[in-house]
Parts: C-alpha cells; structure tokens; sequence
C-alpha cells in the first residue's frame, strides 16, 4: 500500500507526468476543501463523532443522520468529518517526521564518507523490513496512540528520504562551486546549509507528498488490520474497520469513509506530480 | 561479474545481521507476554510465571540474542513459543499460498499494464492515454481492501463468478485454484497495475523517440510487432526496477488482501504472531522477507547487467 | 469366465477415480469455522475457550458433567465413602490411549496432579487431599484429609480447566510446559501433520473408541461419533464466514455475531439457533490497587453510572440474545439470586443522578481513569467506549487506552501506577461454566493476594465465605452462602457485571442432531 517504498532515485518518481492543468486546479479545490472540513470540523459535523446511542445502531442514512449510524450509533457523518483530522495529522506528522530525521541523516553519509557505509547498511536494513510489518508490530507492541502510529509509519520511510539526500548530496559534492568553496576553507556545516540543502529541497518536497499520501494509506491498512488508532479517535481507516464487519448489510459503512479517504489521496498525488513538474523540470524531461 | 556478485552478497550480512538485531530489541523492550497467549485470560501470575520460566523468558536479553542468533547459524529457526511448532515448518504450511498469490498478481500485472502502457504511450495525448492515466493514479489512492471488497460484492456475491473467499492449492487441479486466486490477485494486483503501466508509458515515451524505432517503422514492419518487440524491449530495464521495488510494497498488499479473502498465508501467520507476541516466529518472518528483498533487489541489479551491456558493475 | 458385470466394472473405476481426488470416498467431513483460532494443544496449560473445545475432542475427564449441572461417570464409575474421606473411582473396561495403550489408573494419578497444579480450584481442593493413588490398574482412590464439598463437581467441571486425563509420561511433562503429542482417550484423534496453527485442526473419529451406554447430556453419557473428519477452520473475517456458509464450504459457524443474522435469516440452508445454553457474563473490572478505584465509594459511583442496557445493546444489538440480572453467578444457574438487584432498579438517568452525587462527595480528585480497549476482540471493543461516556458523565475524567488484546491480558496482571503502564478499568467476559460457583468465580477472590486473578479486591468477609462454601453441606446452604457474597461483591464493587450475551451458531441443515451443550460438542451430530 505504501507508495513512497521505491527509491527516490527509482522511475516511481519518474513516472508521474504533468497532469492536465484543470486537474491540479480540481485536486487543490478538494484538498482545500479536506483541510477546510478537518479544521472547522465542530462546525460541520452536527453530532459528536463520540456521541452513542444503543438504540440507534446501523440507522441507514436519513435527514439526521447523514451517512447513517454506525455500530455504536455515532452518526457516520460526523466521524467522517472528524476523521479527517486524524488522517490529515498522521500524513503531516509522517511527512515531516521521516524528513526532519532523514535529511540530517542522508547530509552526513552524503558528505561525510566515513559514516556513509555504516549509516546506509542500516539503511538498507530497515529498507529490507517490509514497512507493513514494521509498523503492525510497533503499534501491536507498544500502544495505538497517534504518536505510535506516526512512529510507526514515519520509521520504515526514513531510509527513502535519507537516499534520496544522499544522492543529491553526492551528485552536487563533484560540481566545482563546491570545490571552490572546499578550498576557501568553508566550514563543512555552513558548506552543507549553504551549498548541499538547497539542491535537496525540491526532490524532498516532492517526495514529502508522496510520503504523505502513502501514510494516509498505510493508517487505513493498519486500522483495517486492527492495529491501528482506538475507536475514541475516529480516523477514515478505523471507520472503515469498524464498518467492513456490516459491509454486507450497509456497504456505505465502508465506501463513505473510502470515498473521502481516495479523494484525498487522489489529489495529494496529483498535487505532488504537479509540485514536481514545477520544482524538478528535470524529473518531467526524463518522463515526458 | 562473479566478483561483483560476491562483493554484493558479502554487503547483505551487515544488512541481515541490523535487521535480525533490530527486530529482536523492538521485540523484547515492547510490553506483551507470549506466556500470556499460551495460557489464557483467565490464568493466574503464578500459572504465567512458571511458563515464562519453562520458555527461557526470564534469561538476560544477551543471553537470549545470542541463544538465538547460535541457533539461527546452525539453520534452526527454533519453535514457535506458542504452539511448540517448528517455526520453519509453520512457514512452510503457509508460504505456498501467499507466493501463489504473489505470483498471479504479478502475472495479472503484466498481463494488464503492459499493453496498457504500451497503448498509452502509443496513443499520447489521446483519450486512451488520458484514461489510463487517470485509472492508474486511482489505482494508487484506493486502498486494497476496498478493492477487494468491491471485487468480492460485484463478481463473487452478486454475479456468483467466482467463490468469495479461501484458497485451494495448485496440486487441487489448476481450474479451483485459479478460480479462488484470480479476485485476491486481482485485488494485490491493483496498485501494482497502476504502477506498471504508467512505468510503461514513460518509458515507452521515451524509446519511441529513438532512432531505431523510427528505422524500424520505415522499413514497414507492423506496428505491433515495433511496439513490442523493439520498443518494449527497450523500455524494460525502469520496469524491472519497479518489479523489484514493489516487493515492499507487495508485502504490505499481500497482508491485507490475505485478511479479505481468508487466505491462510504468511501475511496472516505473521499478523497472528505479532499479536500472540510468537517471538522466534515474528523473527524468523520479518528475516525471511528481509532476506528476499534484499535478494530480489540483488537479481535485479544483475538483471540490469544482462539486459543492457552499457551498466557497468562498480 | 466372466468376473464383473459392466456397471461393476463402471463403478470400480467412478470409485478409483474418485480416490484419486479425495483421501477416502465416503468420508462425511464436518467443518467448522470456531470462535477462534486454535494456536496451542496444551488443554491443562490454557483457560482460553477454543483449546477447551480441543481439550474435549481429544481428552476425557474421569467424570462428565450433564444438563442438571450433576458430575455423572464418563472414564470411571465412583463410590465416596459415608465419611466423605474417601473417593474410589473404577474405569470402565475397554479404554485406550490413541497410541494404542491402555488407560490406566498410574495415568490418571499423574494427570490429576499434573491438572492440579494449573487449575486454581483444583489447587483450593488439593489442600484437603491427603493422597490421590492407584491402588490397581483401575483403581485409584482420593484420600481427603477433611470433607471437601465439591471434589465430584470439580473433576467433572467443564471449566476454565477440566480435568482431562492423559497417559502419565505426557502428565509427567515438567511443570509450564507444554506436551510434545497431543494423546488422549476421547472419541477424536488429533491428526498433528494437518495442524496449521491458527489456521486449522483437523480431528478424525477414533474407531476404536467404546461409548458408554447412558444418553449423552453435555459431557457426560455416550459420546458417539457420526462423522470421519473435523475439520476446524480459523477465518479472520465473519463475513468471510458468513459467504462460506451460504455456498456451503463450511457445515457450522460456532459463534456468529449477532448483527449479521438478518444475513443468514433468508437463507433456507442455514439453521441459526443458541447452542450453548449458558452464555457469558461480561464484566467490568476495577482495579482496587491503585486510586480512583481504591476507595469503595469511587467505586460504588460507578456501579451506578454503568448500564447494562446500553452496554449490552451497543455489543450485541438484539435483546433476544442477551440477560440482565444481578447474579453474578450467572442469569439462570442454580446459585442464581437478586442480591445486589439495587444497583440496577431505576431507569439509567435515576441511577446516574445517584451515581454523581456519591462521585461528589468521595474522594477522587478528577485524577484520569485509564480503561484498556481492546481493538482486535469484536465482543469487546464497544463496552468500553459505553462505559467510558456513562462515567464521564457521572464526572470522572476517562483516558482510553486502545492496545491489541493480547497486551491488555498481559497488562491487566500489572499494578505499577498508571504512569508506569497501570490500569484502572477494563472489561472481559467469563462463559457461565466459569463462574457458576464461588468456588470457581476468581473474579471474586477477595484475598488480594498476588496470584489472583488482575483487579485484587481485599475483602475478609468474602474469604469467610468463600472458605465456607467449600464444606457447606447442602445446596440450601451453598445458596445462602452464594447470596451474601453476591451482595458483598456488589456493595464492595469487586467488579461490575454488565450483563450476560449467547452465543449464536450457524449451521447448514445437512446436519442433524448438534448438541446443546456449555462446550461446542462433535459427537452426536450427523451430515
């Protein structure tokens, strides 16, 4: 499920062309609109998305309850409004999170060869893990908080990031600017801020998209797996979980929350791909 | 080349040997108790503590690490704490549907996106270029176990084409088991198409800008036979390297789409281990897929080798 | 000479074709999809309910228990001697190991003890025991030391852990270990090379198993077996479960969830009813180690917040399958009585006032409560989250904690401070057969001790009275007994019971003859 899991150097980021340009606008509207519903959320949603009533279970939609209720008799509706909260942090906090660790990470093994070896056979190692695996036994291991469930996603897509830095570190260390600046004696931390971050900053907010709408899905695949944030919390990928076991009877349980869920991915995608093509017009000459 | 391939081999035991340390710490400094699982809810402290003792849980870590890792290099992957099984026999009950399932997506795979992004390319800019675009970038943001559900409520409980759920191994005879594998590989297979064929497209695009291509097409040869055989070819190498890539990616497909359609295979042996705290078992899967990966990635760079000449091994 | 007529000959080949695709042609194969998967064998080492379920397919007990809740013989016939100091037990003739072996009386004394050791009342009933010992290959006699009341009904219980016997180089087996083979006497045989642990089991009729002549009733009488193969089938999913039902890949759902019944109500081939009769008890436990909940009062507030209604609609939503009742020995056991009934009467709202007003005047401070969620048990992940609201509203201030089942069993056992990984609240559910006496209740130990079960309420009275039941003559006495401890158990707040919920199974009308039974039982039943 995870989309980041190829290289930042492999053709996953290849091959993201430049999307017609009314669907970045139409993917920003909906993003817009996601960001907009999570953050006035008490606002939109007309019940507490904790809010039980035993006697009103698994209610088809109707005029109040505008999903219909779930198993607890919470109005859907709400829990999908809230839920955007959760899947919106869990992105955020796995996006930053994987590049405020592996950018530091992918600088040093960039530059100073010494730890490179070691830091990226560690690398490698965590790469090998498969993230899914990782993440269901942090999570089942330690507790289901959101702090534990960033963790565990964020973990497996540090060594992508750190990569990717690497790569533009090394591939900007041979031009001659940099040579330069070695022989005038520059420190090697002003020399890395100065010289190296910039030429990492695209690719890595290009990726940091990528990232953020893989989390979002991986939140979902561990919820759906049970191992994922408690119930109290609502996020698309628990309401999903909790409505599968009634797909038969009430698949909107499930197809709400997904609708919604795909939407959002679907425009960060597209949204990265645009990012891209503005910010990295080399990556779009090697695709197009 | 052979040399190369040695250089690289040696590269994975420093790999393997963070991944078997890694996995055994997270393992043992997280709370959950195996004994726990074995005794039941209803168990007394005294009745857990004197399992933990029988199960040599109550040793020193380090004592533990290297019991284990001993063990390991003599080939015994040890028993499941659980239910006393050999942890390799375990796996190998379940290991065949899950690389039957793996395979058929894959197959599924290939059998869908190529020509899909051969088609796309060939028609760029056009309306089937636009909708297999669009087909793959929601083939990413959907995730698997809604497809699957989908597949399952459309062709297996309204239409009854297929059954809805289990598995029936190939030695069964080859119609009952692709009957229940096809919608569960279908379902991996749905990102993994998504991704295939856009690989496709763009480097399709690429190679059909290229001279031969067009010499090729002057000569009059037919323009499937240019497609495929000059072009595709071609355009192999970013293809395989997303195969590889995928692995993970797989992995993480595969333990969901086990769950949807009760499949009894390693995504779900390995699900049921975290959650029983089945120590030996969890470690020797996540190392078992660890090891593939780094395996199959290892192939792959030689693959390179093979298919284009102009790689050199550094 | 002419040796086969041409059908003979059609047929000789239909059946030699047809053995080519299955191991046998006319097997009847029973599979079943359990209430959950089957991950260990060891029936003496685990309380959980499914290696229970094994325990009876391939174990049997000296004594069986029928429907009137009365030890009856099942290995053995048994005389107890006027003074009560002595019990002789005589196995029946024709018992074999699946190995082959004989039953004998050496095997049973080992098993005994082996069972001792893991069985907590078993361990209440040792201290009376002067002696267990086989006096003959088919004999063996328990010496007491004084009366013990219920030594019959112990080693005829069908819960937590029955007293299973086994061949005494198994019983041997070192104390928290489990057994190596998995040989019994019962009417199935394990069949170890088809074992995939959390997946399947698979059982075959053990032929050369003697019935006993009585009628069978729950564990006791005959026990006679009328399919070749079970298959047990481990399915994450009750939907999953509930299509290989319909197209008929499974025979039997042990435990459907009740919610998806309107799914299975349509279908003409699938027979819904409530199997076992006594269903479980799900209960709200405190921890009286760590404050809030060691000050009686701040729990008696929440004795009154909760509701049992709204729990028990939010978990199973049909009131046709779920009880409410003050007992807490069970709805409809002998021991059942209304002690306690105060901290029910009323409507919800009657009772929250009251709750509020007791939370006010006692000493908890607004210190957060953490209640443990499980979120991979589906019969337990709702209470929580009801009772979480109901509290919140009666003015505590409740953390919930979600974790996977398996960490809360194991942190449940821990009295750390909550800032340490302790807990204050949590909810699990006992099937009645577990807790239909005080002997057997470990919910009500009041001992504090240690090695109770999580939550170690102190209560000397409850221990009197507990010591009492043990000798109590008569039932009218037990029952007395039983009362006054109910009450106790509910002024105290040694936990809350929220009421009790049957399990429903599914089957399709192919068979005939399921029993009804505390335990999912295999004999009996046709296809």
């Amino acid at each position: 499920m995870s989309l980041t899991t190829s290289a930042p150097e492999s053709p996953r980021r290849r091959l993201m062309d430049a999307p017609p340009h009314w669907t970045t606008v139409l993917a920003s509207v909906v993003l817009i609109a996601i960001v907009l519903m999570a953050l006035f959320a008490p606002v939109i949603a007309n019940f507490e998305p904790t809010s039980l009533n035993a006697m009103k279970r698994l209610k088809p939609a109707d005029a109040t309850y505008w999903m219909g209720t779930d198993s607890y008799g919470r109005d859907l509706f709400s829990r999908v409004v809230y839920g955007a909260r959760v899947s919106l942090m869990v992105g955020a906090g796995v996006a930053l999170g994987s590049i405020v660790i592996g950018l530091p990470l992918g600088l040093l093994a960039g530059w100073f060869r010494g730890l490179d070896a070691v830091l990226m056979r560690m690398m490698d190692g965590l790469m090998a893990i498969p993230g899914i695996l990782l993440a269901i036994a942090i999570v089942a291991l330690t507790n289901a908080g959101l702090t534990t469930v960033v963790i565990a996603i964020m973990l497996p897509e540090i060594p992508q990031v750190v990569r990717l830095v690497r790569s533009r570190v090394l591939a900007t260390r041979s031009e001659t600017f940099v040579d330069a600046a070695v022989l005038l004696g520059t420190a090697p931390l002003r020399l890395i801020w100065r010289h190296l971050l910039p030429s990492t900053l695209a690719p890595l907010i290009v990726q940091g998209t990528y990232i953020y709408a893989a989390a979002i899905l991986t939140e979902a695949a561990l919820s759906f797996l049970g191992v994922g944030i408690g119930t109290e919390t609502p996020s698309w990928g628990n309401i999903m979980a909790e409505g599968r076991l009634y797909f038969a009877m009430n698949p909107w349980l499930v197809f709400w929350p997904a609708i919604v869920l795909s939407l959002c991915i679907l425009s960060i995608n597209l949204l990265g791909d645009a990012l891209r093509d503005r910010l990295d017009p080399k990556m779009k000459g090697r695709s197009a | 080349m052979l040399s190369y391939f040695l250089r690289r081999l040696l590269m994975a035991i420093p790999v393997m040997f963070f991944v078997a340390v890694f996995v055994f710490l997270l393992l043992r400094l997280t709370p959950g108790d195996p004994a726990q699982a074995i005794a039941g809810d209803q168990a007394t402290p005294a009745q857990l503590q004197q399992i933990r003792e029988s199960l040599g849980l109550n040793e020193p870590l380090s004592v533990q690490f290297v019991t284990w890792i001993g063990r390991m290099a003599h080939g015994d992957f040890g028993v499941s704490l659980i239910s006393q099984q050999p942890v390799l026999k375990m796996i190998g009950q379940r290991i065949g549907p899950t690389v039957a399932l793996a395979l058929v997506a894959m197959g599924l795979t290939v059998l869908i996106s190529l020509p899909m992004g051969v088609l796309a390319a060939w028609r760029h800019g056009g309306l089937t270029d636009r909708a297999v675009m669009a087909f793959s970038v929601i083939g990413f943001s959907v995730p698997v176990f809604v497809i699957g559900y989908v597949l399952i409520g459309v062709f297996a409980v309204n239409l009854k084409w297929f059954p809805v759920q289990g598995y029936k191994p190939l030695a069964d005879g080859i119609g009952p088991f692709a009957h229940r594998i096809f919608l569960p590989g279908l379902a991996l297979a749905s990102i993994y198409i998504a991704l295939v064929s856009r690989m496709t497209r763009a480097s399709m695009l690429e190679v059909l800008r290229e001279d031969y291509v067009r010499t090729a097409r002057a000569k009059g040869l037919p323009e499937i036979v240019v497609l495929f055989r000059h072009a595709l070819r071609n355009a192999a190498i970013p293809i395989l390297t997303v195969v590889g890539t995928g692995f993970a990616m797989m992995i993480s497909g595969v333990v969901v789409t086990e769950t949807v359609f009760n499949i009894p295979g390693l995504g779900r042996l390995v699900v049921d281990a975290v959650l029983a705290r089945d120590y030996p078992l969890i470690q020797a899967i996540i190392l078992l897929t660890a090891g593939t990966y780094v395996l199959i990635n290892l192939l792959i760079d030689l693959s390179y080798a093979l298919t284009d000449p102009r790689i050199r091994f550094q | 000479m002419k040796l086969f007529g041409l059908k003979t000959l059609g047929r000789v080949a239909l059946v030699a074709g047809s053995m080519a695709a299955l191991p046998a042609w006319a097997e009847t194969t029973l599979t079943a999809v359990m209430q959950a998967p089957l991950r260990s064998l060891d029936p003496h080492l685990s309380t959980a309910q499914i290696v229970r379920t094994h325990g009876f397919m391939v174990f049997e007990t000296l004594l069986g228990m029928d429907a009137n809740y009365q030890p009856q013989p099942q290995m053995a016939d048994y005389t107890v001697s006027d003074d009560k100091l002595t019990y002789t037990f005589t196995l029946r003739d024709g018992l074999k190991w699946h190995d082959g072996t004989p039953v004998t009386a050496e095997d049973c004394v080992a098993s005994l003890n082996r069972w001792a050791q893991k069985d907590g009342s078993a361990g209440t009933m040792m201290k009376y025991v002067d002696s267990i010992e086989a006096t003959s290959d088919k004999v063996l006699v328990i010496h007491m030391k004084s009366p013990f009341g219920p030594v019959l009904e112990l080693l005829a219980k069908p819960s937590p852990i029955p007293a299973f016997m086994m061949p005494k180089r198994l019983a041997d087996t070192p104390v928290g270990e489990q057994i190596s083979e998995i040989i019994g006497s019962g009417p199935f045989k394990f069949v170890a090379e088809e074992y995939r642990p959390g997946d399947q089991a698979v059982y075959v009729k053990n032929e050369d198993y003697i019935p006993r002549e009585e009628p069978s009733s729950w564990t006791a009488g005959a026990k006679v077996v009328n399919v070749d193969r079970v298959v047990w089938k481990a399915m994450p999913d009750m939907q999953t479960s509930i299509n290989a039902i319909q197209s008929g890949d499974v025979d039997l759902i042990e435990q459907v969830t009740i919610d998806l019944l309107p799914l299975l109500a349509m279908n003409d081939e699938v027979e819904t009813a409530v199997l076992n009769p006594l269903g479980a008890q799900v209960t709200g436990r405190f921890n009286h180690r760590l404050p809030p909940f060691d000050d009686p009062q701040v729990r008696k507030a929440v004795m009154y917040a909760l509701d049992q209604e709204t729990i028990m609609q939010t978990a199973i939503g049909n009131a046709d399958y779920y009880q409410l009742c003050a007992s807490i020995y069970g709805c409809e056991v002998p021991l059942a009585s209304d002690a306690g009934s105060e901290y029910l009467e009323g409507t919800a709202d009657e009772r929250m006032a009251k709750a509020k007003e007791i939370l006010a005047a006692s000493s908890y401070d607004g210190t957060p409560v953490l209640m443990m969620q499980p979120t991979d048990l589906t019969v337990l992940t709702t209470q929580p989250i009801v009772a979480a609201e109901r509290m919140r509203e009666a003015g505590f201030t409740v953390d919930v904690d979600s974790m996977d089942w398996s960490t809360l069993q194991s942190r449940k056992n821990g009295w750390q401070p909550v800032s340490e990984g302790g807990w204050n609240f949590f909810f699990t559910y006992w099937g009645v057969a577990g807790i239909w006496n005080p002997l057997v209740h470990s919910l009500i130990n009041g001992s504090g001790d240690d090695n109770s079960w999580a939550g170690w309420p102190v209560n000397a009275r409850i221990e009197e009275l507990r010591a009492a039941y043990l000798t109590a003559g008569t039932l009218d006495e037990q029952k007395q007994i039983a009362e006054e401890i109910q009450q106790i158990a509910w002024d105290d707040g040694f936990y809350f019971n929220a009421g009790e919920f049957k399990s429903v199974a599914a089957w399709r009308t192919e068979l005939k003859d399921l029993q009804s039974a505390p335990i999912t039982l295999f004999w009996g039943v046709s296809k």
